[in-house]
């Protein structure tokens, strides 16, 4: 499923005096099968981009067109887009409400209609994806479960509706580091298996630098930079100016640049940067 | 959606208006009140209208914005006007079987609904140009005396402030567990009306367990502050009468008096 955004602009409280212009003319298109890593700073217009998606704001100019159907458009059907782009809100904890998990994650196949046995069928699945026992908790009440697997929770509602374009809003926000790893290793695998379009909302460079093809930059309501990892992350100065920055690691390799080693510099994962220095030690011993 | 509620928002504009001391404007809105019930007939209501106007022009809120503040209570002033239009006995216009219109109606119906709208606008100038804080500062002193009867004077101002500081902060979060469960598939708009209230659930729960989670959160942290109640308590913003206070608060006795000339004239 592709995304064509064309001169979206969104101003919150238009007229007044908190008018904000949290959206400026934005355009950009998102190829099906994508992974895409949307970053920027606090208040640069991503939530409010993300919920543009699924027709959940209302664009105050511009359009957008999900797989050439345009959602902009008065009179669009907004139950068949959200069953196409699932979003998942930051802190989606919040959202639970049902006496036992199974309940609630049925609520969104519930929704689009299924059928009892097949709903069932797909809360198993979405339990299974983001690692919750199904047989184990399916009757427990959400509430008793700790902060990390309650997210889990909301995050397997919206992954039991099967979207077809899936977007994160800091899914990974306040967990910790196993937990944040558990949840990305399985957006990837999501990514990889069910050829899923996903759309990553995110503060970490160092989990983006790792994960996603592309990294869309926002600043102050326009798109800055669009790019690979390694295209993005090879203007260090230029992010630093608008308040972000490269991962530790591509730092750590420009500091022992400037000690006198000859490493490349567009390196952003560790385990890249383990075998590149391992490497030239090796080298060194030898010469 | 919910974006439209403007009755107690506090619109900042740094007025003369604003400036005043929130007593002198909870003094002026009674005193306004007062007089508006003693109106008997449509002259007395040009009074009234001029000392809006005056008053919103002073204040620089858009007028747009203040009648916004109507809207959410059209509903109520339209059957305050149709229950005095057609209950009114009188010399009848217009008659459909059993249901006669008259001309004291008529009067009788624009005369409360004009009251009706004048006396929103009025309190609604109140809360537009007076932050909550600084408005439960000033209700706060007023009740003050009546702490010697024991009143507790400073822990109700102290819940007002809450229940005022908190109400933008639900509706941002109605807002936005509304819009997660529409992620969902969940559908608030359309159906029957045990449909619609049943598709509610999934909005309250979340509401109410965020709200009582929030209100725990206060209470620790305000005890984690050493908060004692009312008692020794300074403040860093003490309330002072200026000038312009005792401006106001004569021009609302003249306003009052000429009200009360009108209405035993
Ligand atoms: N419901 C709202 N009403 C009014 N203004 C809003 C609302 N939501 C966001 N804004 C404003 O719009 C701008 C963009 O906010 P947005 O939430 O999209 O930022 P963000 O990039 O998601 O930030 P963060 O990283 O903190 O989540 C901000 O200036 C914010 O104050
Ligand atoms: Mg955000």
């Amino acid at each position: 499923m592709s995304i064509k955004i064309d001169g979206l602009t969104h101003t919150y409280n238009p007229g007044s005096p908190f008018e904000t212009h949290a959206l400026k003319n934005v355009t950009m298109e998102i190829e099906s099968g994508e992974f895409i890593g949307l970053i920027g700073h606090t208040g640069s217009g991503k939530s409010t981009l993300i919920q543009h998606l699924n027709g959940l704001l209302k664009a105050t100019s511009g359009s957008i067109w999900i797989n050439s159907v345009e959602i902009t458009k008065p009179g669009v059907k907004l139950k068949d887009i959200r069953k196409k782009v699932g979003l998942v809100f930051q802190y989606p904890e919040y959202q639970l409400f049902e006496e036992t998990i199974e309940k609630d994650i049925a609520f969104g196949p519930t929704n689009l209609g299924l059928k009892e046995e097949e709903v069932r069928q797909r809360v198993k699945e979405a339990m299974e994806m983001v690692k919750l026992p199904y047989d184990e908790l399916k009757d427990r009440s959400p509430f008793d479960l700790s902060g990390g697997q309650r997210r889990r929770v909301a995050i397997a509602g919206v992954l039991a509706m099967q979207p077809d374009i899936l977007i994160l809003d800091e899914p990974t926000a306040s967990l910790d580091p196993r937990g944040r790893d558990e949840i990305l290793e399985q957006i990837k695998l999501l990514h990889q298996q069910k050829k899923m379009t996903v759309i990553l909302v995110s503060h970490s460079m160092e989990d983006i630098g790792r994960l996603v093809n592309r990294i869309i930059v926002m600043h102050q309501g326009t798109i800055a930079f669009s790019g690979t990892p390694r295209e993005i992350f090879s203007q260090a100065e230029e992010l630093e100016s608008i308040g972000l920055g490269v991962p530790q690691i591509s730092h750590l390799m420009k500091a022992m640049n400037r000690n006198g080693c000859q490493l490349p510099e567009d390196v952003f994962t560790v385990e890249e940067a383990k075998t590149i220095i391992m490497d030239y030690l090796r080298g060194k011993h030898h010469a | 959606m919910l974006k439209d509620i403007t009755i107690g928002q506090h619109y900042p504009t740094g007025s003369v208006v604003h400036r005043l001391d929130p007593r002198t404007k909870i003094i002026g809105t009674f005193v306004f009140m007062a007089g508006l019930f003693m109106v008997k007939n449509f002259e007395a209501y040009f009074v009234v209208v001029t000392l809006l106007i005056v008053t919103i022009k002073a204040s620089k809120v858009p007028f747009r914005y203040v009648l916004k503040g109507l809207k959410p209570l059209m509903v109520l002033i339209m059957v305050t006007f149709l229950i005095n239009l057609f209950m009114t006995r009188g010399d009848v216009f217009f008659a459909l079987g059993p249901v006669t219109m008259t001309w004291e109606g008529l009067r009788q119906g624009i005369f409360m609904a004009l009251r009706l709208m004048f006396l929103i606008v009025g309190t609604s100038m109140l809360t537009l140009t007076t932050s909550p804080i600084t408005l439960t500062d000033g209700i706060e002193q007023l009740l003050n005396p009546l702490k010697k009867i024991h009143v507790p004077a400073h822990e109700l101002a102290m819940m007002m402030t809450i229940a005022l500081r908190f109400i933008p902060t639900l509706l941002e979060e109605t807002d936005k567990i509304m819009k997660a469960q529409m992620a969902r598939g969940a559908d608030f708009e359309s159906g029957n009306l045990i449909n619609r209230a049943q598709s509610l659930v999934p909005l309250l729960v979340p509401l109410f367990i965020s709200s009582f989670r929030r209100a725990d959160d206060l209470a620790m942290a305000m005890e984690a502050r050493c908060y004692r109640g009312g008692e020794n308590r300074t403040r860093m913003k003490a309330l002072q009468w200026h000038r312009m206070d005792v401006v106001v608060l004569l021009l609302v006795l003249g306003y009052l008096g000429i009200m009360i000339w009108m209405r035993v004239r």
